[in-house]
């Protein structure tokens, strides 16, 4: 069974102004252990889908269609009293900022010792030699005089480290993490990184890993799942994304970062602007920037194709390879390790 | 300056490059052998015009129009503004005229609509007129008030420093007080009339206005664009008139229009302490002081020029809230 | 570097280095700490030469956005001096201030404070050159041309205002707008940080072209040290308000010196899920600026730190002509009493 699926996923977000067309059509399943990266760039959707797995949305303004389940509980029909357990019980979160994550008033220990109490109802003192515990597991040096200080005498790497571990009080089955290191420093968001993967190896966690930035996704991801305007335009293992993209965008995504490209020349930038979510082209959403660009783009959202076994591509210009891997329904991430550890 | 029009405006920078096919999916060789990504500086052209280009006062009527709450409000505080304007047009009678025989009459009688005072005189001719001096004390001060403190805030709010300091420590004298004390205290002192009432209220109002003002201020002074534009050479009084007024407005205005209501009920309170109009002018609050002594003859009669404030006060209190709505939208 | 036009203003000749920085400080008061400050630019120096694009890379915290606003003095520096084109600046004989600000402008990076959110963008590009003497209309017209170069239709997008634009646009109008009074030299604090990949690789695109046509000089500030290599010439590599590495790219991305620099090289991601990065190359964050560590400021989280590292100040070597690479470490300075140090 997998740990997290989502299907048919669809959020809009409705004021008085507009809808805002946040994510059409989104589906993936992460298997017990798996990292999946939801790469995308701003307004794509990939936090938005990060939220609607905990519900986090706000409820008034947004309609979701589609169904979410994790460990097989359907979160999108569940009762609030249900959704306060999962919440850091069986799914946690780290986010961007951990400054807006973490309340400035109470000391990291008494955070993270409530969030332990609360799941579990264990005693103070248990609940501080766990929070102990968990500080060390995040490599925080001198932990227990850390459990004193208070957010803001934390340095940005650190309260991130609080961040993670707050997430973990609960041993979480799945955790899904937002653009945890975008803030912070080159050389700070290295070890973040190459913490949480061992985290997540050592505690057999699932993880959604959302980012913005290629780099990070080939140092963390199994699988990729690339988002553009609301739809995941193409998903696979990470090593097949990055070497051999079949999605336009993607491509353009990879020759637009820049990496030791010669100084001789231009990036080859893709033209052109995200769309207007509000707004959303009747075809392919990226068509109007497509350098593959044909007639039947404007007019039909492509369907899912498989150019190699596990790796999906929406895009007219992408032929399957062959029809028995047609059978899939959604765009569904199928990669998996094995394929990775064949590379 | 740099002769730009020597520059080559169109082609420069515009080349084909060929990403070598090798780097994406094998498969592209049949749409074309190669991929053709642009890279030139002029792309954005093809982005497709958008919607309406609105400036900012017209988005925010746009969206008062489709907020009938405030749009019903707004109209009967525009009917009040237009029969206080209007009023020798439409009141009756001459709200001076007394009658001996006709006093405290209730509602209705003999051609009264809404009955007669203490006086004998018509009270609906009253309330018009009385809408007139309410009005102006409500939205006369709030105009002086908004225009100095809204002054003393931006230039200490943009030079910020002891200067600021200086400015808002002697607000905060008058903040102590509280503002209805303060107004009576004041308007005391002075002795009556509308003139000193207006002066008392407008007294009231500069404090607090001088703090939106100094508030906004400080928080546009710390963006960048005023950055840019000292880089760019502008004077600091050029900033302020160009960057900062635009910008501070917007607060000031929201703050003010709530404002209208509290000097209207505040200059009620003071001609009803006898420290405002002076009698026979008609004012909503005098009328309801002078006439509080016949509560028990003719208790309706008694009672609309308090409704008339409350009405007053109310709508302009949701036009207000609707602005504020409207206005208050992150650009 | 492209030939540069004759201009009238070019005072010192090619060879004059564009701007000069001479041992720049500044140090920020620290409300309620007890005379504490942070020492954001402590004895920085160093030179633009014309046409170049000069690179500065650091960490959060390491000054290179107080440094972007001491070179326009959008800041009084504390001490130091400035030299303009062979003229000091704001000093008796040489450039006033005023002056300094017509030839040289800068861009920021965040492009939702940087434009003025109840003007339509054409006014607020039009307004340099307004204010230094243009006549309205003029102004206008340079806003119009100036868009046009950028990649925006004037007609399309002057009217608009910030919000109704994107971010890449949004950028596209603040390079705009620093161009329209005519800049020489043109400081870009972190000018792509905020954007997205795809429109990052539009807007570096569009600068290197604009400064090919125009003949700019670049100081170009950013913590990506990809972009960097792609776009600049000469490279400083800031730590904690002092320079750690100065030199031309190459040889600060294939042979560098300092510790530090070659931490932050280490730390770039592979970009190869095959390659991963195993070991962090360096421990721990940048220390606060605010109690700077003694002697080499990098000694808290350098692998190579000794007892000498500890007591005295690493000098950045003299630099001799354009080409010079030179780093702030007791490593590379002969005789200096750390173990691994060049014993020449």
């Amino acid at each position: 069974m997998p740990l997290a699926e989502v299907r048919d996923l669809y959020v809009r977000f409705v004021t008085r102004e507009a809808t805002v067309y946040a994510v059409n059509g989104v589906g993936f399943t992460v298997r017990p252990g798996e990292v999946l990266c939801i790469l995308g760039e701003s307004g794509s959707g990939k936090s938005v889908t990060l939220r609607a797995l905990m519900r986090l949305l706000p409820a008034r303004r947004t309609q979701i269609r589609g169904s979410v389940t994790v460990e097989g509980q359907n979160v999108l029909g569940m009762p609030r009293r249900a959704l306060r357990d999962l919440r850091g019980g069986l799914v946690a979160m780290i986010f961007q900022e951990p400054m807006t994550a973490l309340d400035p008033v109470y000391t990291v220990g008494q955070q993270i010792g409530e969030t332990i109490r609360r799941h579990t109802g264990c005693g103070r003192e248990a609940a501080r030699r766990r929070a102990l515990e968990l500080l060390e597991m995040v490599r925080i040096p001198s932990a227990a005089r850390r459990l004193d200080a208070y957010p803001h005498e934390l340095s940005g790497g650190l309260r991130q480290r609080v961040m993670i571990a707050m997430a973990l009080s609960c041993s979480p089955r799945l955790l899904l993490a937002d653009e945890p290191t975008t803030a912070l420093d080159a050389t700070v968001q290295v070890q973040v990184l190459i913490l949480l993967r061992r985290l997540q190896r050592e505690l057999g966690m699932g993880m959604i890993f959302v980012t913005h930035d290629l780099g990070v996704a080939a140092e963390i991801a199994d699988t990729v799942a690339v988002m553009y305007a609301g739809r995941i335009v193409e998903s696979g293992p990470v090593g097949q994304i990055l070497n051999a993209p079949a999605h336009p965008y993607t491509a353009g995504l990879l020759a637009s970062t820049v990496h030791g490209q010669s100084r001789d020349r231009d990036i080859d930038a893709i033209a052109g602007s995200p769309p207007d979510m509000r707004r959303l082209p009747q075809g392919c959403s990226f068509a109007p920037r497509c350098p593959l660009r044909m007639a039947e783009c404007r007019f039909a959202v492509p369907e899912p194709r498989f150019p190699v076994r596990g790796h999906m591509a929406a895009c007219h210009a992408v032929a399957h390879s062959s029809p028995a891997t047609q059978a899939a329904v959604t765009p569904t991430v199928a990669g998996s390790r094995a394929t990775i550890s064949a590379r | 300056m740099t002769d730009y029009s020597s520059v080559i405006p169109a082609k420069a920078g515009i080349r084909g490059d060929e990403v070598p096919a090798a780097a994406l999916d094998p498969r592209f060789r049949g749409n074309g052998g190669v991929i053709k990504t642009r890279s030139e500086p002029f792309l954005e052209e093809q982005a497709a015009p958008a919607t309406k280009v609105r400036g900012y006062w017209e988005s925010v009527f746009h969206r008062l129009r489709r907020d009938p709450v405030t749009l019903v409000f707004a109209v009967i505080v525009l009917l009040i503004v237009l029969a206080a304007i209007c009023a020798p047009l439409i009141a009756p009678f001459d709200p001076y005229k007394e009658s001996i025989v006709g006093r405290l009459k209730p509602l209705g009688w003999r051609g009264h609509p809404l009955g007669t005072d203490e006086l004998g005189r018509d009270m609906l001719s009253r309330l018009i007129y009385g809408g007139r001096v309410s009005l102006l004390m409500g939205i006369v001060p709030v105009l002086i008030a908004s225009l100095i403190g809204g002054m003393l805030g931006i230039a200490g709010g943009f030079i910020g420093g002891r200067t600021n300091t200086a400015v808002m420590r002697t607000m905060d004298v008058f903040y102590a007080f509280p503002s209805v004390l303060l107004a009576v205290a004041i308007a005391g002192a002075m002795g009556g009339g509308m003139a000193n009432g207006m002066l008392a209220l407008s007294l009231v109002f500069i404090p607090p206005m001088c703090r939106v003002a100094e508030t906004a201020t400080t928080q546009i002074r710390a963006l960048d664009f005023i950055e840019a534009a000292r880089a760019s050479g502008a004077r600091t009084t050029t900033i302020i008139r160009y960057h900062v007024l635009g910008n501070v407005l917007g607060p000031v205005f929201i703050y003010a229009s709530s404002l209208v209501s509290v000097s209207i009920l505040l200059a009620s309170g003071l001609s009803f302490l006898g420290l405002g109009v002076r009698p026979p002018v008609p004012d909503w609050g005098l009328m309801l002081s002078t006439l509080r002594q016949s509560i028990y003859v003719v208790p309706f009669v008694c009672a609309l020029p308090g409704l008339a404030i409350f009405i007053t006060s109310i709508c302009c209190n949701l036009v207000s809230d609707g602005l504020r709505a409207a206005m208050d939208v992150r650009m | 570097m492209s030939s540069l036009a004759y201009d009238p203003r070019d005072r010192g000749g090619p060879q004059q280095p564009m701007l000069i920085a001479r041992d720049l400080r500044k140090h920020f008061p620290v409300k309620a700490s007890g005379g504490k400050s942070v020492q954001a630019v402590d004895g920085v120096s160093f030179s633009v030469g014309k046409g170049e694009t000069l690179g500065v890379v650091g960490e959060s915290g390491c000054g290179k956005s107080t440094l972007a606003r001491l070179m326009l003095h959008l800041i009084k520096p504390d001490a130091g001096e400035l030299v303009f084109d062979g003229d000091p600046v704001g000093v008796a004989p040489g450039i006033p201030i005023d002056a300094l600000r017509r030839q040289v402008q800068i861009v920021f990076q965040d492009s939702y404070s940087s434009l003025n959110p109840r003007m339509p963008v054409r006014d607020s590009v039009a307004f340099g050159p307004f204010v230094q003497g243009k006549r309205k209309d003029e102004a206008r017209q340079v806003a119009r041309d100036m868009l046009g170069k950028v990649g925006l239709d004037p007609e399309i997008f002057g009217p608009r205002y910030p919000h109704e634009l994107s971010g890449g646009q949004k950028q596209r109008v603040n390079i705009a707008r620093a161009l329209a009074t005519g800049p020489r030299m043109v400081i870009l604090d972190e000018p792509v940080s905020a954007l997205d990949k795809s429109i990052e690789a539009q807007v570096l695109n569009l600068l290197r072209a604009l400064k090919r046509q125009l003949n700019l000089t670049y100081v170009f500030i950013s913590h990506d040290l990809n972009v960097v290599r792609y776009i600049s010439d000469r490279v400083l590599v800031m730590y904690l308000g002092r320079i750690v590495e100065f030199g031309p790219i190459d040889a600060i991305f294939e042979r560098p010196l300092h510790p530090y620099t070659r931490a932050l090289l280490a730390s770039r991601p592979s970009m190869d899920p095959a390659r991963r990065i195993e070991l962090p190359p360096i421990s721990g964050d940048p220390p606060n600026p605010i109690e700077p560590p003694s002697g080499c400021r990098f000694r808290t989280r350098c692998p190579f730190a000794e007892m000498v590292c500890e007591t005295a100040d690493p000098m950045l070597g003299p630099l001799q002509g354009p080409q010079s690479h030179v780093a702030a470490c007791h490593m590379q300075e002969a005789h200096s009493g750390h173990s691994l140090a060049a014993s020449a």
